[in-house]
């Protein structure tokens, strides 16, 4: 301490008190980090409660396992395919030949320290992660929380699911055991498929013919390094954005388009989120300690002359699969050339399908011509046109499911495995018809209940006998938050064409672009298409009046 | 040599020597024919047929024909042989109880000593596969990773990957080979029963037939251990994925609820 300046003494205050060893730590941080400005702004954000929202959360911290468990496999797995024999400590397969990646996915199951464990749950928890972004889309979806302004927030979220797909796949794909090599040449038959370009894309991503040495190196690359990177630079922009946006609520008293009602960050969300994801570790690790998941031992190596029954993806990959397994085998030879469309059509309809629900919100927004903020949600019956969509999207995707497990269905429901195909075949088609039509009703019914309970109160199951002798039942009326929850929803007009002719008698030009969303406005909004939401003249004229009924 | 040969366009010539040719393939027959062998037909074996008929003129004759020539019902039986009877009636799967797809295994009804007494009825009616010896089906001291390897690239196709068994077209299908013994397991691959192919010895010698039966046992018996945690049938990733939906993805949501019912108040008013 040559000079009185430097020393830190001299910022203390007259009392003489040092500041607690915290608060030096914070002022040390916020001169070089400007944090306290960060933590004002953020620190009292505020989170609406509701379970739903926390599927997001279930998919970060599934995400953040997966890293972790991850890393640790990377330090024993070897990406080579390289053959060796195996001469480890599994008895049946002693003295078989295997690529280098299958015997040390080998060692990490059965001389690693935990790496049975750690494998289990880093592949439990990416089953979980993606099925948790599937739950967290649909309630995005049937919320309409992807209307305006986090539309692109959205797309991030559609884009993580698809990387998701994918990390997931090239992670099942590097142990190079009989099951993942026998999906990664299905997968190598769909690049093939596609026309020109299908040869060339499949000799470059396998260095040659199929299988080659190259593709398990590959694959690793991929998918501990491209895509994760990729999902996390998305998954941070989700996150910014989920905060710039602040979070959506459901209707209630006291919530507004410009509001947001609930608990701030610090210090409720902060405890909160943080025992949840130690809970969300805790089930993960438990069902990995529970259930085997791969076993890729028993499975063998791979070896193309080889192939099992009962080989399927991963669930999230299922869809695809089913595609294809229903698919009839339909070919075209021109030229001297093969177009595979028994492959090639399913991949089409694989991106179809997934495009189809990426680009609702902006088709909807186009439809309803909506163009205003939202911030309050939905309830999934008052947009009966949009749940029914999402409804029956979700059937094509189970009907495609199905026929991925199309061979376990026939041996354990004892049915015919050209049944199954069928239904699949005509299921995909039909299925998300009759659910839309369906759904629709179904929601329609209930804003008619809805409408009901709002004028007429809560049916109490109490029978009340009047002086003339006649029953009825007593209604109980609505608090007026629960009046006020129940009505809040804006119900809107379908759009007009507008008159036929101009204001000089001629008859006016209306390109079929307007007139299609015309149409699909009135099937949004049209008479029949939602019911009239109460108004306050009828609920006042109802109970002044003669009370029941 | 010169009245031989004088007399040898004679009309009866020809009956002589057909004569005297019988007189030498009799001969030679009785000085070489297996006596003894005979002697034991008498007792045991041609009992057991007699037995063997009996039990087949009831049970199985209405579908396979009265001399096992077989009928629109139920195939030829001759030249099956006693390992295909040995399996399909000690697995249970004949006498079959209904036409369909497949006739299934189901609760066996004829005791081991009526089963052989039929197998050996139905391998009298023409040479086929012999039911095998205790010792010809024996695993121990095989290989199990050679079984492995070889069930890999013969049976896999059909009976999954460690033989949980796997769909065929129509509703037939590949049982699962848990608890299936290591004799029926053989004869099965002897003789080839309803959609699989046979692998006789001359494509698949009895020492390969034991380590396949020795890996079966090994990844799919009663000793099988399972490193991971429950196997969730073995079925790979349909299985799996149902698991991570309903326990996974249930659980989580289950405590989201929880955490979420469990909020803090702001203030008791």
């Amino acid at each position: 301490m040559s000079t009185a300046t430097t020393n830190p003494s001299a910022a203390e205050p007259a009392s003489g008190r040092k500041a607690p060893a915290g608060e030096r730590v914070a002022d040390w941080a916020d001169g070089r980090l400007g944090i306290y400005g960060l933590a004002k702004a953020n620190m009292r954000k505020i989170f609406p409660d509701h379970w739903s929202f926390m599927l997001g959360e279930v998919c970060l911290y599934s995400f953040i396992i997966i890293i972790l468990t991850g890393v640790y496999l990377t330090l024993f797995f070897q990406p080579s395919m390289g053959e060796i024999v195996y001469h480890g400590p599994y008895e049946p397969m002693q003295g078989i030949r295997m690529s280098e990646a299958y015997a040390s996915t080998l060692k990490i199951s059965f001389e690693v320290r935990g790496g049975l464990l750690v494998r289990q749950i880093h592949h439990w928890a990416a089953l979980i992660f993606l099925a948790g972004m599937f739950v967290h889309m649909m309630r995005v979806f049937f919320t309409g929380a992807f209307r305006k302004p986090r539309e692109i927030n959205w797309m991030f979220g559609f884009l993580l699911f698809v990387l998701g797909m994918f990390t997931g796949f090239t992670g099942y794909s590097l142990p190079d055991d009989l099951l993942s090599g026998t999906g990664v040449r299905f997968t190598q038959g769909a690049i093939l498929s596609v026309p020109i370009v299908g040869t060339y894309i499949s000799m470059f991503l396998f260095g040659g013919e199929f299988p080659g040495h190259d593709f398990v190196a590959r694959f690793y690359s991929i998918h501990i390094l491209l895509l994760p990177g990729i999902m996390l630079g998305l998954l941070v922009a989700h996150l910014i954005l989920v905060f710039y946006h602040k979070h959506t609520q459901f209707a209630g008293p006291g919530r507004t388009n410009k509001n947001v009602v609930g608990m701030p960050l610090l210090p409720v969300y902060m405890a909160k989120a943080g025992g949840f994801f130690f809970l969300v570790f805790g089930v993960i690790a438990a069902i990995a300690a529970i259930a085997t998941i791969n076993p890729i031992w028993a499975i063998g190596p791979y070896r193309v002359d080889q192939v099992s029954t009962g080989a399927q993806p991963d669930w999230y990959m299922g869809f695809a699969e089913g595609l294809v397994r229903v698919m009839p085998g339909w070919e075209i030879n021109l030229w001297g050339h093969t177009l595979v469309l028994g492959v090639f059509i399913p991949l089409v309809a694989f991106g179809l399908v997934l495009g189809a629900i990426a680009m609702y919100p902006f088709i909807e927004s186009w439809v309803t011509g909506d163009k205003r903020e939202h911030h309050i949600l939905d309830r999934p019956r008052n947009a009966p046109t949009r749940t029914a969509f999402g409804a029956a999207w979700i059937t094509a995707y189970f009907v495609g499911l199905i026929g991925g497990g199309n061979d376990l269905w026939a041996t354990h429901f004892h049915l015919s495995i050209n049944a199954i195909t069928w239904f699949v075949r005509i299921f995909f088609f039909l299925g998300p018809v009759i659910v839309f039509i369906v759904t629709k009703r179904i929601c329609l019914g209930l804003q008619r209940r809805d409408r009901d309970k709002v004028l007429h109160g809560r049916e109490s199951g109490l029978i009340k006998r009047l002086p003339h002798g006649e029953f009825v039942e007593v209604h109980e009326p609505l608090s007026p938050g629960q009046l006020h929850t129940l009505t809040a929803h804006e119900q809107y007009r379908p759009v007009e064409l507008g008159p036929e002719v101009d204001e000089n008698g001629v008859k006016r030009k209306i390109s079929p672009v307007q007139k299609l969303r015309a149409k699909l406005s009135k099937g949004y909004y049209g008479e029949g298409n939602q019911i009239p939401k109460a108004t306050p003249e009828e609920y006042k004229e109802i109970s002044e009046g003669h009370g029941h009924h | 040599m010169k009245k031989l040969s004088a007399r040898r366009r004679h009309p009866l010539a020809a009956v002589v020597v057909l004569l005297l040719a019988l007189a030498a393939t009799g001969g030679l027959y009785a000085a070489f024919a297996p006596a003894g062998k005979a002697q034991a037909d008498e007792t045991a074996q041609s009992l057991a047929i007699e037995e063997g008929k009996k039990l087949y003129a009831v049970g199985c004759a209405s579908c396979h024909g009265t001399g096992g020539q077989g009928t629109t019902d139920g195939p030829s039986l001759v030249g099956v042989g006693s390992a295909a009877v040995d399996f399909q009636v000690g697995t249970g799967r004949m006498p079959a109880q209904q036409p369909g797809a497949q006739v299934p295994k189901k609760k066996v009804i004829y005791s081991q000593a009526e089963i052989d007494q039929l197998a050996a009825y139905v391998a009298s009616l023409g040479a086929g596969p012999i039911t095998p010896t205790d010792k010809q089906v024996d695993p121990a001291g095989a290989d199990v990773a050679n079984g492995g390897e070889l069930f890999r690239t013969n049976c896999a196709q059909c009976h999954n990957f460690t033989g949980k068994g796997g769909a065929l077209t129509e509703g037939k299908y590949a049982p699962d080979l848990e608890g299936v013994s290591p004799k029926h397991i053989y004869e099965a691959m002897q003789t080839g029963p309803q959609s699989m192919p046979s692998f006789p010895d001359t494509t698949m010698p009895e020492q390969e037939k034991k380590d396949i039966i020795a890996y079966i046992e090994t990844v799919n018996g009663d000793k099988t251990e399972s490193p991971g945690g429950l196997a969730l049938g073995g079925l790979g990733p349909v299985s799996e994925g149902l698991f991570a939906w309903i326990f996974g993805l249930g659980a989580l949501v289950a405590v989201a609820v929880w955490v979420a019912a469990h909020t803090a108040k702001a203030k008791k008013s």
